[in-house]
């Protein structure tokens, strides 16, 4: 029982392998496309640009979609939850578009990036935020949030100036704009949910 | 809404296998504290949102250690880590990430090589980006200086770097400002007046800061107990407070600051 991390070559990967670690769930870097077919669960890190990402993404995108469309549970997390969606305010590259809306800039009312812990108001009962409830804080670190079309997706919203999607899922596509693998306790209960989750 | 955070602070001196923690007054008496990894897990059970490694012997021969502190740390500790001191280029940045570590704090090289600041950001994002300014209060700015009002009359407040040693004539709000523009994430500002005193943070620099960028600031330096803390989130913007020798010595649990913050209306991570 294995869970790939997709390394695409953004940012640091190092923290989400070593909290999946901690929760047994057997991560292995996965540096090829090719690699990416052998795996239970497929997790979608992502740092810095919204642009920069999908054009290293780009390569790993149709192995993606087929473990996806294979029933495959796959999470993508921070820019990994953005790039699911059609387009950036940040960049003109094109999302992979496998969620219906864009990811705008937050609003200028509030400090950007948004850094630190918030809490969710949870929207929907959904297996990766089971045992979670609307005091836990979770660690965000982001510039720019998810607006999705078709708002039966949003499991879970933050509070930061406005509105913003925290957690999204669909059938077996999970995402969350927070970080689980820095949000303690209960950040690694969301990554145990996944990992159950690619276990049934 | 987002929670102010409390964030203990480790200076690391690296010379003795698995470092030793330690703590000055006003950067120079030395008081031992404990070991580095064993400090961090006890704060994050406490609930710390976040904690920082700063490495205060800064050699190149001892990255390895703080690359070991980090690693053992990173095995139990699951939020945030930051690191700092001595990082010269963006390879030692990627050493530092990948012994796991989320963001590095940079003084000394991004005054001498503000580029650095946008080479992080470019490779690991903003966020990974903490700026760190050493700030000392000066008497009688003279024009060009950003003046602060302060209980000892008109100041200003001037960069150091090497740890203290040597000052930059870098005015420290003004460089505040330029590093935001220069892609940092995060400013962390410590007063060199009051670090170590336990006199309670900078009030008018802090602020002066705060009012000044759109980042994050963290407010360090001065941090005698939970008043100061509830101070700084009272009367600033300040979206962190950092504190080493409260938690070291046991004065203060990071559990009973926060309980103590919350009680009086500051809203934390419980």
């Amino acid at each position: 029982m294995t869970i790939a991390v997709v390394d695409y070559g953004v940012g640091n990967l190092f923290s989400i392998y070593n909290a999946l670690e901690h929760i047994e769930a057997g991560p292995e870097l996965v540096t090829e496309p090719e690699d990416l077919t052998r795996f239970d669960g497929v997790v979608v890190p992502g740092v810095g640009s919204f642009g920069r990402c999908m054009r290293q993404l780009s390569r790993f995108e149709a192995v993606i979609l087929e473990a996806l469309e294979g029933g495959t549970p796959t999470l993508g997390i921070c820019v990994g939850m953005q790039v699911l969606f059609e387009r950036s305010e940040e960049s003109p590259e094109e999302g992979l578009g496998w969620i219906k809306g864009e990811v705008v800039r937050l609003p200028d009312s509030v400090l950007v990036p948004q850094m630190g812990w918030n809490t969710l108001t949870i929207k929907k009962e959904v297996e990766i935020l089971e045992g979670i409830s609307d005091e836990d804080f979770f660690y965000f670190v982001h510039s720019y949030f998810c607006v999705p079309k078709d708002g039966s997706v949003l499991a879970a919203t933050t509070d930061y100036g406005t509105e913003i999607a925290a957690a999204v899922s669909r059938d077996n596509l999970f995402a969350v704009q927070f970080h689980p693998e820095k949000s303690g306790q209960k950040g690694l209960k969301i990554l145990d949910n996944f990992v159950r989750l690619t276990r049934c | 809404m987002l929670a102010r955070r409390i964030i203990p602070c480790l200076d690391c001196d690296l010379a003795v296998p698995q470092g030793r923690v330690v703590k000055g007054i006003e950067f120079k008496q030395i008081r031992y504290a404990g070991v580095p990894w064993e400090l961090a897990t006890r704060y994050y059970e406490e609930g710390a949102d976040e904690i920082v490694f700063l490495d205060i012997t800064a050699s190149s021969d001892r990255r390895e250690t703080m690359k070991s502190v980090i690693r053992d740390t990173a095995k139990n500790v699951f939020v945030p880590l930051a690191v700092g001191g001595g990082i010269k280029t963006v390879d030692d940045v990627r050493n530092i990430f990948k012994a796991g570590a989320d963001k590095v704090t940079v003084n000394t090289t991004a005054l001498k090589r503000p580029e650095i600041i946008g080479e992080i950001a470019e490779e690991y994002g903003s966020q990974a980006c903490v700026v760190a300014i050493d700030a000392k209060r000066r008497d009688n700015p003279t024009e060009g200086r950003i003046s602060v009002p302060t209980p000892q009359g008109e100041s200003w407040f001037e960069c150091s770097f090497y740890g203290g040693r040597e000052f930059s004539g870098v005015d420290a709000i003004a460089w505040a400002m330029e590093a935001e523009r220069l892609g940092a994430g995060e400013i962390l500002l410590t007063s060199m007046d009051r670090d170590g005193t336990y006199d309670g943070f900078d009030l008018p620099l802090t602020d002066a800061v705060c009012k000044r960028v759109r980042i994050p600031v963290i407010a360090s330096g001065g941090c005698g107990n939970a008043e100061h803390i509830y101070e700084v989130f009272l009367k600033t913007g300040a979206s962190a407070a950092l504190a080493a020798s409260i938690f070291h010595y046991d004065e203060w649990g990071v559990d009973e600051v926060k309980r103590y913050l919350a009680e009086r209306g500051i809203h934390v991570r419980a």
